[in-house]
C-alpha cells in the first residue's frame, strides 16, 4: 500500500511545509518499499512540484463542501482516499485534520515529528515533547498511522519521480461553520514558514523604534516577531509572540533583539538552528542558550548589522 | 448553556525536565503542577460566560488523584464543578474518548481547551472530541462570542485570522486571545475557599484501546557555549553567520 501525504496548499499554493511532508513521505516509502501518494484539495500550484520530492501520483479531491477550510469535511474527504500510514505537514491548519483522520481511520497519531521513523512496521519515530526540551520516541499500535511533522525539522528533500494526477469528486458535508470574513496582511512572510526571524522585546522601549527591527528584517527577507510582553502591552500584534503561549517556531536563523530569554519565551524558539542575541546585559540568560551573542545597546547594533548584511548582499 | 472547560495538569515552565533511570517515563518527583496555560484562556473565558450569560461551568480532567490540586484552582477561579477521570493519561485518543463520554453524558453545549498541553504537546484531544461526538470544531480561537445557538468564533490562519459562525453544541480550542492575557482570572481568597467545597466527582475510566506508547525520552541536547562576538566587530558576526552557521 501507498504512503499517503496531504499536501496542504496555502491560498492554492504548495509551501515548504507540504514539500517537507512529500520528503517525509518519500523517506517512509523507500523504508516500505513502495510509493507515494499525495492527496490536495483545491490547489491552484501545477502538481509538478510534488513529483519533484518524490510523489508518484497526485490526487485531487473537490467537493462544493470544501470550498472553506472545515477540518472535518478535509478530514471526511481525505478518509475516501487514504488508508495505512498518512503523513502531513504540522500547520495550523493541516494539525486539526490530523487528529480528526485519526478517529476516522482508528489510527494512531503522532504528531510533530522530527525526523525519519526508526521503524515503519510497527511505526516508530521520535518527536517533540516538553515543549521542545525532549524528544519522545513514540511508537504507533496497529497499521493505520496518521504523523504530522513538526515544521523544518526534516527538511525538503528533492527525489523526482515520474508523476500522475486524478481528479477526484467527494461528497461530505461542511455543517455548522460558515466564514463570516477573513483578514489577512497581505505580502508578509508568514512567521511559521520563515526561515529567518528578527524577533524584540521590552528592550527596544517603546513600539516607535521598531523601525530598526523591520528594516533588519526586510535585508534579511525574514519575518518578524517578538517576546510575550510587548505583545501583551500591544506593543506588537499577538500573531508575532513566540514562545510558550505564543507560536512554536523553528527558523534556521533566529536573532534576539532586547530579550532577556525567559524560560517560557525559549519554549517557542528552542529549535531555531542558529539562535543570535543581541542584549546590553551581560548577564541576559538568552546567553546560555544561544550559539552567537554581541552585548551591547541594540540602537547602535541593529542598524550597524543592517548595513553590513546589505553590503554582503551586494546592495 | 452547559459549559465543560477541559484541564490537563501539567509540570510549571520552569521545572526541570527529568525522566526515570530506564527513560521510559517523565519523573514527576519533585515537580510543580499548573494549569496547563493555553488551557488558562478557556477556563476565564467560561467563566466570563457564567457571569455574562448565566452559563454553568464544569471542568473535567483525565488523571490521578494528585491533579486534584490542580482541579481545585480550577475550580477557585470560578468553574462550578468538576470531574476526574481516575487515569493516567495514555494518549490522545483514549483522553479525547472518555471526554467525550462525560460531553455526551452531560449534555454540554459548548467544550472550551486549551488547543495544546505543553508536557506532551499533542495538540491532538480537542480536533478528536469534536470528531467523535461530530461536532463543529474551530481551533486556535483567539476570540469568542456566545449568541444563544451560535458562536461567532476569529481563528488563526496563516498570515491573517478569520471569522466564522459556529453552530453550537461545539468544540473551540483556543489560546492567547480568546481572553487577553491581562484578563486572566486570578483565584481570590473567596474562591479559594469555596472551591474546597465544590463538587468534584471521580469515574472510572473505560477506554483502554491505547494506540500510541512511549518507548523512551531524551533530552534535547543543550547548545554549545555562546560565541561571543564584540559589538565593534560585527563583521565577525556576519562572517560567522555566512560561512560557519551558513544561515544568511
Amino acid at each position: 500500500m501507498s504512503i499517503f501525504v496531504y499536501t496542504e496548499n496555502i491560498s492554492g499554493a504548495y509551501k515548504k511545509a507540504a514539500l517537507e511532508a512529500v520528503s517525509y513521505a518519500k523517506t517512509v516509502a523507500d523504508m516500505s518499499g513502495t510509493d507515494v501518494v499525495a492527496v490536495s484539495i483545491n490547489p491552484t500550484d501545477a502538481a509538478d512540484v510534488l513529483y519533484k520530492y518524490g510523489a508518484s501520483k497526485v490526487v485531487t479531491l473537490k467537493s462544493d463542501a470544501l470550498k472553506s477550510f472545515n477540518p472535518k469535511a478535509y478530514a471526511e474527504a481525505l478518509a475516501t482516499v487514504v488508508d495505512g500510514v498518512v503523513v502531513f505537514p504540522h500547520s495550523t491548519d493541516a494539525s486539526s485534520v490530523a487528529p480528526m483522520l485519526a478517529v476516522i481511520k482508528n489510527a494512531s497519531l503522532l504528531t510533530n515529528v522530527v525526523s525519519a521513523p526508526v521503524a515503519v512496521s510497527p511505526f516508530e519515530a521520535k518527536r517533540k515533547s516538553f515543549s521542545g526540551k525532549a524528544f519522545m520516541d513514540a511508537k504507533a499500535h496497529g497499521e493505520n498511522v496518521v504523523v504530522t511533522v513538526s515544521q523544518n525539522s526534516f527538511g525538503v528533500k528533492e527525489n523526482p519521480v515520474s508523476g500522475s494526477e486524478e481528479v477526484k469528486e467527494v461528497s461530505v458535508s461542511a455543517e455548522g461553520l460558515t466564514v463570516v470574513n477573513q483578514e489577512k496582511s497581505s505580502g508578509k512572510l508568514d512567521l511559521k514558514e520563515a526561515e529567518v526571524v528578527v524577533s524584540a522585546g521590552r528592550g527596544m522601549k517603546g513600539p516607535e523604534n521598531w523601525g530598526m527591527i523591520e528594516e533588519l528584517a526586510n535585508v534579511l527577507g525574514a519575518a518578524t516577531a517578538c517576546s510575550k510582553p510587548v505583545s501583551d502591552i500591544g506593543w506588537r500584534s499577538h500573531s508575532e509572540h513566540v514562545g510558550q503561549t505564543g507560536k512554536a517556531i523553528a527558523p534556521n536563523l533566529y536573532i534576539a533583539v532586547g530579550i532577556s530569554g525567559a524560560i517560557q519565551h525559549l519554549a517557542g524558539v528552542n529549535s531555531s538552528k542558529t539562535i543570535v542575541v543581541i542584549n546590553n546585559d551581560a548577564e541576559a540568560p538568552f546567553f546560555k542558550s544561544a550559539d552567537y551573542g554581541v552585548v551591547g545597546d541594540a540602537f547602535q547594533i541593529i542598524p550597524a548589522l543592517t548595513e553590513k548584511i546589505k553590503a554582503l548582499k551586494g546592495h | 448553556m452547559k459549559i465543560l472547560v477541559c484541564i490537563s495538569s501539567v509540570p510549571d515552565t520552569t521545572s526541570k525536565i527529568n525522566f526515570t533511570a530506564d527513560k521510559s517515563a517523565f519523573d514527576k518527583n519533585g515537580i510543580q503542577w499548573v494549569i496547563n496555560p493555553y488551557d488558562e484562556f478557556a477556563l476565564t473565558k467560561a467563566v466570563k460566560l457564567q457571569e455574562s450569560q448565566g452559563a454553568t461551568v464544569t471542568i473535567a480532567t483525565v488523571g490521578d488523584v494528585a491533579t486534584e490540586a490542580v482541579m481545585r484552582k480550577a475550580l477557585a477561579i470560578g468553574a462550578n464543578d468538576a470531574i476526574r477521570v481516575n487515569a493516567e493519561p495514555q494518549d490522545s485518543i483514549t483522553v479525547a474518548k472518555e471526554l467525550a463520554k462525560i460531553v455526551e453524558e452531560g449534555g454540554y453545549d459548548l467544550v472550551l481547551c486549551g488547543k495544546e498541553s505543553i508536557d506532551y504537546n499533542g495538540a491532538a484531544v480537542p480536533a478528536m472530541i469534536a470528531q467523535l461526538l461530530n461536532r463543529p470544531f474551530v481551533n486556535a480561537c483567539v476570540g469568542l462570542e456566545v449568541n444563544g445557538a451560535e458562536a461567532t468564533a476569529v481563528r488563526e490562519i496563516e498570515g491573517g485570522k478569520e471569522t466564522l459562525s459556529v453552530k453550537l453544541p461545539a468544540v473551540i480550542a483556543g489560546q492567547k486571545g480568546m481572553v487577553e492575557e491581562k484578563d486572566l482570572i486570578i483565584p481570590n481568597m473567596r474562591g479559594i475557599m469555596s472551591a474546597r467545597t465544590k463538587p468534584l466527582t471521580v469515574k472510572e475510566p473505560t477506554e483502554t484501546d491505547v494506540k500510541v506508547s512511549a518507548v523512551s525520552f531524551d533530552a534535547v541536547p543543550a547548545r554549545a557555549q555562546v560565541k561571543l562576538v564584540s559589538a565593534d566587530n560585527l563583521d565577525e558576526l556576519v562572517r560567522l553567520l555566512h560561512e560557519e552557521a551558513k544561515v544568511i
